[in-house]
């Protein structure tokens, strides 16, 4: 006997298992309905439940006998005409939403088979209900009604059923539980081919619902808050407490429960009560009710009361009152265990509550949600938009109606433009799955089928970019007032800056702030930004290498934005265009920067980055940025031509490595691939000229544009896993960043070559490219080679003879650093390398045993070309 | 008796009494019975009861039963009943 058959006979087994399989094929089959089918089914099942919507109340009444014939059948019309005039034109089956510009699409799949629980208070209602939704998403629904209202449930299922079998729904769609017993539910709701319970009941129905350990939709009771403030229309609020309140004697879980009144219309609320027929309970009045109609051991309701006339329950518990009195109001005091009527009511009993200010009736109505009406529904009465607002800020209720009747308001499409429904989710408040109006979208799995987009990629630069000999000439079309000159003493004292300053406007004050040439300090950029301020300048002219133009960007940052906080600037990122943190974009002062580069290597003049030094510290902070990225480059070779010979190879190689990098990149585009690749084409035919004879102009001139241009390259598609490991490695053992990469290179490129052990996850990458866009460089470069594989061998040997014709050291083994000194540093220099953001847009993703592979690879040094490392098994090997 | 082969085209428009006679003639039939299903665009809970029957007499008769040519939406509803591994597709 399966777990959940206990107390079951074999008998009755059967008969839930004959429910099950009826239920179970019906929805396999109803999977393949089209949306017109399922239209054409529910029209025909709501004009049925409308014809029978009269017959179905008076069954309800007679078996329940609790409520109001005449309410119960609006409500069966409520539940067909008013549901489905919010379901007709919405799409269940298939693509139900399309949002092409986000290239998804909604699909609507059916849940299969739905165990439903109904209530006594609003029997066939809900059954009508349940069955539109179910055949409008294609479900099967097994009922449950409660005990005591299950035959006028099987009758309103009935109706249902055979009309959507008329119009051609399958058979077994809907079926009821004759005469069902907790037993039942039980073994039900446990059942492997029911896909989701659906209970709308009392807090026992719900709670057996969610700790089944299926997926369900439980929806339980309620207690309303009311607010009525002193600006409500009064007239208005009172018909419409009395008419929400008596609306099927009260048995709607959304009618309103306690009236938080202001002090100033007390009085007159309930003197406008009386006068439309209400009885205004006196103080022992109140207890007799209190006590008779509330269950003193459980502090709910008595189940006898549920229901009754107002003037039933009167005569009931003693009260002397007009045969005609449609409601009770009970004067209480506050809420809680002493104040018994504080709780839910479903019969036509309100409580009131007299609030001396907005805030202790906000307080007390808050009381009144937390005895048992969390996420449940809440009223307020006022024309003060403000008692509104803050009523729905601090009231959880997933439905807060206002001016006007909670239980029909609550129902939706009535009094206002919520949905339809005859099940209130109450959320995590109420223990429920949901806080909506359960409507047709909880009874659909909804499917997203997400298209491959492409994230928008760009290729930003400065706005000006003067090249060629003499190219700083152009200085003098920048109109300034005040330039503040940005060099280093060295550059002073060679003549650079006199050269600049000849160029610029007669009427332009100059002043020159002399920096150290090292990797900017925080106090060297606030010198730089109290200058500016002192000065009033209106343009900087970066006069330097990488060091002094990061300098002056993050003093123009700094002028024009002192607020800015560089360490929360320099937070890390993955895509810069959903970084969390956001660059400042109003400015105090604006200033012109003009960046006049005079090594040929970093790109600074180019690039959004700048790297600070914060020595207090002890660590590093990258900023990036376009809008670091200067207003005007200058590219003039005049500075570069006394450039030493090591500063040449250095700068250079690391030139060949972003432009290497940018090529194989994931961000690498068609304008970036245009500006790696001819400074890749430069680099190999100017470089060692460039290093041979340092007075060659043309070399110069073509090394310095190459730098500019392999910058635009990688300041668009950014670097790889050569720059995270000799930013590593070089900041360890004190390498030049130049000759780290060197190091790097070649094993970098066989690597990046060869099938990845784990690919680079991109949208921008439609397929894995790098080894074929090395053979393309190889191709440019004139190489030669037959296949891919000999290009990128090709490629691989040509780098690692100009490496060797620049005579930088081609092995960590060859700069002195020993075996086992490298050694105890690799692991740190891998989880180092690994936390660098240059590798985020490597094409392969490299796994930390990979760069400490690398590592290695770089301490032995030479012929990765010919050792044939980029080959497929050789690095799977290594994996 | 010359036993054969079964092959038959299912009429999308008569689903059930093409397999009920498909499972007439299954008594003369050896090998595999293959339904040929790929004029039947839906099915209903009639057509599911009977390719369930059909699945057992075929597994009674030794018979292997195959369906060709089962649309994706007919194939859903025999997943969801558990039916599609009792035949061969």
């Amino acid at each position: 006997m399966p777990e959940n058959a206990a107390n079951l006979s074999a008998e009755r087994i059967a008969y839930l298992e004959g429910l099950v399989s009826r239920a179970r094929t019906a929805a396999a089959v109803f999977t393949q309905y089209t949306q017109e089918d399922v239209d054409r089914i529910v029209k025909a099942m709501v004009l049925a439940g409308l014809e029978q919507a009269q017959s179905l109340a008076r069954l309800a009444i007679e078996e329940t006998r609790l409520g109001v014939l005449e309410d119960k059948a609006i409500k069966n019309m409520v539940a067909t005409e008013f549901v489905y005039n919010y379901v007709k034109d919405k799409r269940t089956v298939g693509a139900i939403n399309e949002y092409p510009d986000r290239g998804i699409t909604e699909v609507a799949e059916p849940i299969g088979v739905i165990f439903s629980l109904t209530p006594i208070t609003n029997p066939t209602s809900t059954v009508l209900f349940k069955c539109i939704m179910a055949i409008k998403t294609r479900n099967a629904v097994i009922f449950s009604a409660h005990p005591m209202a299950w035959r006028c449930c099987q009758e309103a299922m009935r109706v249902m059923y055979e009309r959507a079998v008329e119009h051609g729904a399958p058979e077994g769609v809907f079926t009821c539980i004759e005469a069902p017993t907790l037993e039942d539910n039980h073994y039900l709701m446990r059942h492997k081919d029911v896909s989701l319970i659906d209970a709308t009941g009392g807090r026992s129905v719900v709670r057996a619902a969610y700790s089944s350990g299926k997926p369900a939709l439980g929806v339980g009771p309620g207690n309303t808050p009311v607010y009525m403030e002193k600006s409500a229309d009064l007239d208005m609020a009172v018909v419409d407490i009395i008419t929400s309140k008596t609306f099927d004697n009260g048995t709607i879980c959304a009618s309103e429960q306690t009236v938080v009144i202001d002090d100033e219309i007390y009085d007159t609320v309930l003197k406008k009560f009386a006068e439309l027929g209400a009885h205004v309970c006196n103080e022992a009045e109140t207890k007799l009710l209190g006590r008779t109609v509330i269950d003193p051991a459980t502090g709910r309701m008595q189940p006898m009361a549920i229901g009754q006339k107002a003037s039933d329950i009167a005569r009931f518990v003693g009260l002397q009152v007009p045969p005609n009195t449609k409601l009770l109001i009970a004067p209480i005091a506050g809420v809680g265990p002493a104040h018994p009527l504080s709780v839910e009511k479903l019969f036509p009993v309100l409580a009131v509550c007299r609030a001396s200010s907005t805030d202790e009736a906000l307080k007390l109505c808050m009381e009144v949600n937390r005895a048992g009406g969390l996420g449940h529904t809440a009223v307020v009465f006022s024309r003060n938009d403000e008692v509104v607002r803050k009523f729905g800020e601090v009231i959880n209720a997933g439905r807060i109606i206002v001016n006007s009747p909670g239980s029909i308001g609550a129902l939706g499409g009535v009094y206002n433009d919520m949905v339809p429904t005859f099940s209130f989710g109450c959320g995590t408040g109420g223990g429920n799955s949901t806080m909506d109006n359960v409507n047709v979208y909880h009874y659909l799995n909804i499917k997203r089928v997400a298209r491959r987009t492409q994230a928008h990629m760009w290729f930003r630069v400065p706005n000006q970019i003067y090249f060629n000999m003499n190219a700083v000439e152009n200085v003098r079309h920048f109109p300034s007032r005040a330039t503040l000159i940005v060099t280093n003493p060295a550059l002073e004292q060679m003549g650079h800056v006199d050269i600049v300053r000849r160029n610029m406007p007669v009427e332009t004050m100059v002043r020159v702030l002399a920096i150290p040439d090292a990797e900017p300090e925080v106090k060297v950029v606030m010198q730089g930004v109290e200058a500016l301020n002192v000065h009033k300048a209106d343009q900087i002219i970066a006069l330097g290498g990488g060091s002094v133009i990061d300098a002056a960007k993050i003093m123009k940052l700094k002028y024009e934005s002192p607020d800015a906080d560089l360490e929360e600037l320099a937070a890390p990122f993955l895509d810069i265009r959903k970084r969390v943190v956001q660059y400042p974009t109003e400015k105090v002062n604006r200033v012109r920067l003009v960046a006049i580069s005079t090594t040929s290597g970093t790109g600074s003049e180019v690039t959004p980055f700048a790297v600070l030094t914060d020595k207090e510290q002890g660590r590093k902070v990258t900023l990036a940025d376009y809008s670091l990225s200067p207003d005007v480059a200058i590219v003039d070779p005049q500075f570069v031509m006394s450039m030493p010979k090591g500063l040449t190879v250095d700068t250079g190689i690391d030139c060949l490595t972003h432009a290497l990098e940018a090529g194989v990149s994931i961000h690498a585009s068609p304008y970036t691939d245009s500006n790696a690749m001819q400074a890749i084409r430069l680099v190999f035919r100017y470089l060692p000229i460039a290093v041979e004879n340092p007075r060659d102009e043309e070399a110069r001139s073509m090394m310095h544009n190459a730098a500019c241009i392999a910058a635009l390259a990688f300041s668009n598609a950014s670097v790889g896993v050569n720059h995270a490991l000799a930013h590593a490695f070089g900041a360890r053992f004190g390498v030049a960043h130049g000759r780290a990469n060197a190091l790097m290179l070649p094993h970098v490129m066989a690597y990046n070559a060869a099938v990845p052990t784990k690919f680079m996850p991109s949208p921008n990458q439609r397929a894995y490219v790098a080894h074929k866009k090395y053979a393309l460089i190889a191709d440019l470069l004139g190489l030669g080679g037959k296949t891919v594989d000999e290009k990128v061998r090709n490629l691989i040997t040509a780098t690692e003879r100009l490496l060797d014709q620049l005579c930088v050291p081609r092995s960590i083994a060859e700069l002195g650093i020993s075996k086992e000194d490298f050694e105890r540093a690799v692991p740190d220099l891998a989880k180092i390398a690994f936390d660098d953001p240059s590798w985020r847009s490597n094409p392969r993703m490299p796994l930390m045993s990979e760069l400490v592979e690398l590592l290695w690879q770089a301490y032995r040094g030479r012929g990765a070309a010919a050792e044939g490392v980029y080959d497929e098994e050789c690095v799977v090997a290594q994996n | 008796m010359t036993k054969n082969a079964l092959w038959l085209k299912i009429d999308g428009a008569h689903v059930t009494r093409c397999l009920e006679d498909a499972s007439a003639r299954l008594e003369t039939c050896e090998g595999e019975a293959v339904l040929d299903f790929s004029g039947v665009n839906r099915i209903d809970t009639n057509e599911v009861h009977a390719l369930e029957e059909f699945a057992a007499k075929a597994a009674a008769a030794s018979v292997k039963p195959v369906l060709h040519g089962v649309q994706a939406n007919v194939y859903r509803v025999l997943m969801l009943m558990n039916l599609a591994p009792r035949f061969s597709m």
